[in-house]
């Protein structure tokens, strides 16, 4: 069976979506079990995959038994397997921790929620494990499509609209994308990612080859919303239910991150990327602007989840800096971003889930008195945002290391700079908070001592997947020097310095 | 001259394609309305599809149907007479997403109408500044 | 707006053309294209697959698992528009209107009563048209619809057709008697219920072949592992592995278009629709 993970890990996801439609018309209680039994099978292959890769190196998988270029086959290396672990665990812990919420939410309507959450999942493992060209365009269309619809459920005043542009966006973003497949497609005849890179030397000079690239890479800006072509995210994403923005924050954009690296290291060599076009100390420009950008207007914002939605802008800053910064270091910490991103993304928002859940809403105001009220939650709220601050040993200090060293090798001092003003600047977003929440008591009193508020705590259910990530920033920071030198340095090919 | 017109010759389908794919481009991101928007979305979907066709076309090739293909192969099959059936297949798909993008888009629409009462940006985002 | 937009699209547009020098030129037989991977599909496809129509075989047995993602493109579409625009009435409203089919005089009934005959037909806006030519016309003509897409589908093998193309036909004839008529009648025909379960059907069926294959030893999707399951040789194996992943995609097609008609037809209260 171990041969088939690959298969199994998207198959699995695929055809439970189906049985959880038809349950959801029969008896809506089997919908929660079977997505969970999906999503659990689907996290097992996927860490049973990367075994795999790390023992016996990149594992070939020919869907149909036709070889490529005929058919569509898998490539799956370290930076996929990593990749993909940590979208299908981070998935199956979301699921967990949101049924409360979706059956408060949404009482009628769980197993289109459901359906349409396992196809989200069902899409992004999708680009994740991919080798071809167009098919990632199909399953970018699938996690599309179901995004825009789960968005859709929230605000009931708002959130139409803002899926709405989301769609428009992200419709542009895909197309350019697919329209960037239809260049290659025409200079080289094949739509294999191995096989494009192999037939592309010989193109290098051709103007097609480049229009494609610049192509290719603008789409997958406009969905991973890197600066100044972000202006979907921060409503998509403020707006949405709680369930779907656990679900879609800390996975999107990584993913359409890794497939901007797939496109540069593996179809795009590097030597084409860095050096024929020599755009990269531009796009690092940019990278700085937009952690700026994001950091200001996180600062301007008076409610937690829309600040969070700006510091996500500033963090696909960051990895986009990183990867473009062309040494090893930069690229190494761009991936290592990846997992820690998603994992402090899903940390924040899964307390963001919490708050609203109880509190019913999400602005500054209704955060007082928090940490009486909820002290777990905060609690894991304070481990977040040491990780986003950039504090050891939380993840989120040892990728920014690395792009830090990355960036004084190449010389970029303007993206250090950038770096460390988007951390200062994000503890003085998370203290406000912790002030706010700590030390301003809710509601009116007289003065004097008045009886502390009951704790009126999340559901368990919504707890311990929240502990389990926020355990997994802390563990992930201090096996950083494992997973850099078994996974991570073995996708930089050795060109890199 | 003489080379710039044979130029045109040999790739003006690629460039009318690439026009209308910029008029669609125009229309979703200048127009107000939102169903504007959304014709804008489908004339620049529907001006890739055609761009990919366009790529099978080979001169003198036929539709990328094997006549008498009954039983058995009774003669030898040449690659350069029959159309090139990929572009085709890829297009089958981007049809049926840019149908079910559509969908979706017209259901995010009547949500839109039923709260607001209108359907252009411009009052929609007067509504939702006033409340 | 306008000026930002004119300026992005021209910048794009201009690359894009600018790219095109280095294209092979239009209907070139030597493109990079046309002599890739191309001419093994052409040659090859009776051989491997004993399937005539290329564009059938490569769809649905070389590309078969894009085409699988496809049909889930359009299945969560449907329930996409479902889960937006549904409303579930629980209070029927106080006052029903009935009018009579001959004459056109309309009723107003109060919550419980019943019409006094058959001939009353039931409306929910003031004006309804009410045309008995177009209403029998389409009626009479849904069979033969029906049974044209039926044919377009079993015979995407040896001409233009298949799954997609004969399940819009399918989806069109409960459509045109949903437009003709009203579209309580379609429902009546086929229900809400029973219309999502054939949607999930159809692409579990598309699936579940790639996982049967899977189950039987093979890579997924690899339909030559149906051949002890259907008693004939591996090649044989293949063209009914496609026949049959193409009905699941024509039920599934139907079901959705239907499903997404209704649901934003009548924005989601499933009345009298258009």
């Amino acid at each position: 069976m171990s041969l088939q993970y690959p298969a199994l890990l998207i198959a699995v996801p695929l055809l439970s979506a189906f049985i959880i439609s038809a349950a959801g018309w029969i008896n809506k209680k089997l919908c929660f079990p079977i997505a969970v039994a999906a999503l659990t099978v689907s996290a097992g292959s996927c860490i049973g995959l990367l075994f795999r890769v790390l023992n016996e190196g990149v594992v070939l998988y020919r869907l149909g038994g036709w070889d490529p270029p005929w058919g569509i086959a898998y490539y799956i290396d370290s930076l996929n397997g990593l990749v993909l672990c940590v979208v299908s665990v981070a998935a199956l812990l979301n699921l967990i921790a949101s049924k409360k919420s979706i059956e408060q939410e949404f009482p009628e309507k769980i197993g289109p929620f459901y359906t349409l959450y396992v196809l989200f999942v069902t899409g992004m493992v999708g680009i994740t494990v991919t080798g071809d060209a167009f098919n990632l365009y199909v399953l970018l269309e699938i996690g599309s499509i179901t995004g825009y619809a789960l968005i859709a459920m929230g605000d009931k005043d708002r959130a139409p609209l803002a899926s709405l542009n989301y769609l428009y966006m992200g419709t542009i973003g895909a197309c350019f994308y697919l329209l960037g497949v239809g260049y290659l497609y025409i200079s080289t005849g094949s739509l294999n990612m191995v096989d494009i890179a192999r037939l592309l030397p010989a193109l290098y000079q051709s103007k097609a080859v480049m229009a494609a690239f610049i192509i290719c890479m603008v789409g997958v800006w406009i969905k991973m919303a890197f600066f100044p072509l972000h202006a979907w995210l921060p409503n998509a994403y403020t707006f949405a239910p709680s369930a779907a923005s656990s679900l879609i924050a800390p996975l999107m954009t990584k993913v359409m991150i890794y497939v901007m690296i797939r496109l540069i290291l593996t179809v795009f060599t590097p030597k084409f990327a860095f050096g024929t076009l020599a755009v990269s100390h531009a796009i690092v420009w940019l990278a700085c602007v937009a952690i700026v950008v994001g950091a200001i207007c996180a600062l301007a914002q008076r409610d937690l989840k829309k600040m969070l939605t700006y510091i996500i802008v500033a963090e696909v800053g960051y990895m986009v800096g990183g990867a473009w910064l062309g040494n090893r270091a930069g690229m190494t910490g761009a991936i290592l971003h990846i997992v820690n991103d998603a994992l402090m993304t899903l940390c924040a928002f899964l307390v963001v889930g919490n708050i609203v859940y109880k509190v019913k809403g999400y602005a500054f105001d209704d955060l007082k008195g928090l940490f009486t009220k909820m002290p777990f939650t905060m609690g894991a709220f304070v481990i977040g945002a040491l990780s986003i601050i950039g504090v050891p040993p939380t993840c989120g200090f040892f990728s920014k290391w690395y792009l830090i060293s990355g960036a004084i090798q190449a010389g970029h001092y303007g993206f250090m700079v950038a770096l460390i003003f988007s951390s200062l600047v994000n503890v003085v977003l998370f203290f406000r908070v912790i002030e706010i929440g700590y030390y301003e008591p809710s509601g009116e009193h007289h003065g004097h001592d008045h009886p502390p508020e009951p704790m009126a705590e999340a559901p368990l259910s919504m707890l311990v997947p929240l502990y389990v990530v926020a355990a997994g920033l802390i563990l992930v920071g201090l096996y950083t020097g494992n997973i850099v030198n078994h996974i991570i340095r073995f996708v930089i090919p050795s060109s890199f310095v | 001259m003489g080379d710039w017109l044979h130029m045109l010759v040999a790739k003006y389908n690629y460039w009318i394609y690439i026009t209308l794919m910029m008029i669609g481009l125009y229309a979703m991101i200048a127009k107000n309305n939102l169903i504007k928007k959304i014709v804008g979305m489908n004339i620049f979907q529907t001006a890739i599809i055609l761009f990919y066709v366009s790529i099978g076309v080979k001169k003198g090739g036929t539709l990328p149907i094997i006549e008498h293909g009954h039983g058995g192969h009774s003669h030898v099959i040449h690659a350069a007479d029959y159309l090139n059936p990929l572009p085709h297949v890829l297009m089958l798909t981007a049809i049926v997403v840019s149908v079910a993008t559509l969908g979706v888009a017209l259901a995010l629409a009547i949500r839109i109408y039923n709260r607001y009462n209108s359907l252009e940006e411009d009052e929609i985002l007067t509504q939702v500044r006033e409340k | 707006m306008k000026v930002t937009g004119l300026i992005i699209a021209v910048l794009a547009g201009a690359l894009l053309i600018y790219a095109t020098v280095d294209f092979p030129p239009w209907g070139d037989p030597k493109s990079p294209a046309s002599l890739h991977v191309s001419p093994h599909y052409i040659e090859k496809t009776i051989e491997e697959t004993a399937v005539p129509n290329m564009v059938t075989s490569v769809l649905a047995d070389y590309r078969g698992y894009d085409t699988m993602y496809e049909t889930t493109v359009i299945f969560s579409a449907g329930v996409a528009c479902f889960l937006l625009l549904r409303i579930f009435r629980r209070k029927e409203s106080a006052e029903r209107l009935y009018r009579h089919v001959l004459t056109g005089v309309t009723i107003r009934l109060r919550e419980g009563k019943l019409p006094p005959s058959d001939d009353f037909e039931r409306i929910d806006t003031a004006w309804t048209p009410h045309d008995l030519i177009i209403k029998t016309m389409c009626r009479l003509l849904v069979p033969f619809i029906q049974l044209f897409a039926l044919y377009v589908i079993a015979h995407g093998h040896h001409s233009p057709g298949g799954g997609f193309q004969g399940g819009v036909m399918l989806g069109a004839s409960v459509i045109v008697l949903a437009m003709s008529q009203d579209l309580r009648t379609a429902v009546r025909r086929l229900r809400e219920k029973v219309d999502a379960l054939l949607c999930a059907t159809g692409v579990f069926i598309y699936a579940g072949t790639g996982a049967l294959c899977l189950l039987l030893g093979a890579n997924f999707l690899d339909y030559s592992a149906l051949a002890p399951l259907l008693h004939v040789d591996p090649i044989m194996a293949r063209s009914h592995g496609i026949f049959i992943v193409e009905i699941g995609v024509g039920i599934a097609v139907m079901a959705t278009m239907i499903w997404i008609y209704c649901n934003v037809s009548s924005r989601g209260e499933y009345d009298e629709g258009l």
